[in-house]
């Protein structure tokens, strides 16, 4: 289901991506990345990308909070999913389980249809790359370098390969010049650009991002959309947790939304933030984007970003020959 | 009354350059001024400046003046400071207290520390909880809120010292939709029925749309744009300047850019 069509290169069987019985290859590659070694052109990566499936996710908290409840998604190699809900309804909880942070109390958690409930947490790393919300929780070193080395080294990586990513990595988000910096001499907006950095010198198939655009500035946005971009032509898949309803509309091509813990609405931009859908999104404490609400009004259908909304305008003034107030 | 900042620079110790400044500034009470930027700005620094605590406290030099209500802020002593100003920091986790088992006694923290009366205290609290519509958090331990919580926990500890003046910085960074409408329609009560100043520091220009009635939009520590609210946010100039316009803005350039006549009909629409 909601295959976008964007030929995710998945060709090759699934026996490398992090399949717990292999153990012995786990020396100098990454688990799931077939090209990652062999050139320092980034563009040419051909990651084998697994597909999700979360099967049934239930999740409480020891404290017997009830984070999520039988949460049912299949997310297909390369799909690009925002996954919105008010805070506290179950987002993080819920990609946790993807890196084996977090193990579901019920349910399954498939990879390549595999239940990843006894892979090693190492060997998700290598699968799944996971930028926290908060980026002191995942920041350690003193040097901005060394902070994106941590984890490529840890796959296995090193030497002028090691160095390529690293500076790549920090290149896709404006960090190319902070190398030798201490990352707690960079504002919260570029050191959460850093954590983001460290997570895609991994290469990871999978790209989980919690809320990336929190904190950012207008720039500090476009490099985010930047960076979901290229790993979209890459064929990764991206998962990103977000409040913004722009970002989820123009950058992603499925809109999961979650209310208490389940999925509340789940499709293509176009039918989420539609007006049909808009009383379940308010039910989740959420507003559709300006350009759905603009579109509606003028009986456009559903327009859920800028471009679409001008496009239909456009095509609505073409179709009306009977002055261009009155669209339709 | 007011907070003025005349001809203030200021840069912090150990570094050669300002971090703010030149700039000018007047917050009255009862008035929103927003604040945007690209990171890195300016826009803490001037929050720090305005609410008297550089130099004061964090040390640097300030040229030029910061008065509060008519006296000089440098002679101002932390606690007059404290009393006069709320500063919330951009992190929940730099304000919170760590010293309280419960988030009532954490909003209750400062109203004791001011020396209040009990009773007042408690009214006070419920007030400052309700304000932001987190009642039902005031039996947990502030260590264990989710971020959008703490967020929300830190701004009511700032309301109930009632202060005259109110310095926020990104008081909605963590929060969800709902969450940012709750607390901006807060915001806006605060300054109609308290008469607090406010001046907030915010990248959801929507937000600032909303409640503000001024907006300087900082560029290197100094203002590059500065003015009415409506006039700001509809500046051609704010994307360059690392801020988001507001969507109804966004909206109107991409189909004007596109060709199409702007009619009143899709004005309207946009409104």
């Amino acid at each position: 289901m909601n295959n976008s069509g964007r030929g995710p290169r998945n060709a090759a069987p699934a026996a490398s991506a992090g399949a717990p019985a292999d153990s012995g290859s786990s020396g100098t590659q990454g688990p799931a990345l077939v090209a990652g070694r062999s050139g320092p052109a980034p563009a040419m990566l051909s990651p084998v990308v697994p597909s999700v499936e979360f099967d049934a996710v239930s999740f409480a908290y020891p404290d017997g909070t009830q984070a999520l409840s039988e949460v049912s998604v299949r997310i297909a190699p390369g799909e690009l999913v925002a996954i919105v809900g008010q805070n506290g309804s179950g987002k993080s909880t819920l990609v946790r389980h993807l890196n084996g942070l977090l193990r579901p109390t019920a349910g399954r958690v498939l990879l390549d249809g595999r239940d990843i409930r006894r892979t090693h947490v190492a060997r998700l790393a290598g699968v799944a790359g996971l930028a926290f919300q908060n980026p002191d929780r995942q920041l350690f070193s003193g040097r901005v370098s060394a902070e994106v080395a941590f984890g490529p080294r840890n796959l296995g990586i090193r030497g002028d390969a090691l160095e390529e990513r690293v500076r790549a990595a920090l290149d896709a988000v404006g960090l190319g010049g902070e190398a030798a910096t201490n990352p707690y001499d960079l504002g919260y907006s570029r050191r959460k650009l850093l954590a983001l950095a460290s997570v895609l010198a991994m290469r990871t198939p999978i790209l989980i991002l919690d809320e990336p655009t929190t904190g950012q500035d207008a720039r500090g946005v476009a490099r985010v959309r930047e960076v979901v971009a290229r790993a979209a032509e890459e064929g990764r898949t991206v998962i990103a947790i977000t409040h913004d309803m722009d970002f989820a509309a123009e950058c992603f091509r499925r809109v999961v939304v979650m209310r208490a813990g389940r999925v509340a609405l789940d499709g293509p931009p176009t039918v989420v933030f539609a007006e049909a859908a808009w009383p379940e999104l308010r039910a989740a404490f959420l507003e559709p984007p300006a350009a759905s609400v603009v579109g509606a009004r003028l009986g456009l259908g559903s327009t859920p970003t800028a471009a679409s909304l001008v496009a239909a305008l456009v095509a609505a003034l073409k179709a009306s020959s009977r002055g261009p107030d009155k669209p339709r | 009354m007011a907070i003025e900042l005349d001809s203030v620079r200021y840069r912090y110790a150990g570094s050669a350059s300002a971090a703010l400044g030149p700039i000018e500034l007047r917050l009255e009470p009862g008035r929103v001024v927003g604040v945007a930027g690209a990171n890195e700005s300016g826009k803490t620094t001037l929050c720090l400046v305005t609410a008297g605590l550089a130099p004061a406290v964090i040390g640097g030099k300030l040229d030029g003046s910061v008065r509060i209500d008519g006296v000089d802020a440098a002679t101002l002593r932390p606690h007059e400071l404290a009393q006069g100003c709320g500063l919330l920091f951009q992190h929940a986790s730099t304000q919170l207290s760590h010293t309280t088992a419960t988030v009532f006694e954490e909003v209750a923290f400062g109203p004791c520390n001011l020396g209040l009366a009990v009773s007042e205290v408690v009214e006070r609290v419920w007030w400052a909880l309700g304000a932001v519509g987190v009642e039902e958090l005031a039996p947990r331990d502030p260590g264990r809120l989710s971020g959008g919580q703490a967020q929300l926990v830190a701004l009511a500890s700032v309301l109930a010292l009632r202060p005259k003046y109110l310095i926020l910085d990104e008081p909605t960074s963590e929060l969800d939709p709902a969450g940012t409408g709750l607390v901006a329609d807060a915001l806006a009560k605060v300054a109609a029925e308290t008469g607090a100043g406010i001046l907030l520091v915010e990248h959801k220009t929507a937000v600032l749309a909303r409640i503000a009635q001024e907006v300087i939009v900082l560029e290197r520590g100094a203002a590059a744009l500065a003015g009415p609210a409506a006039t700001v946010l509809a500046d051609p100039r704010l994307t360059q300047l690392g801020v988001e316009p507001p969507a109804a803005v966004r909206l109107e350039r991409e189909v004007r850019s596109s060709g199409i006549e702007w009619t009143a009909a899709l004005a309207e629409a946009m409104g």
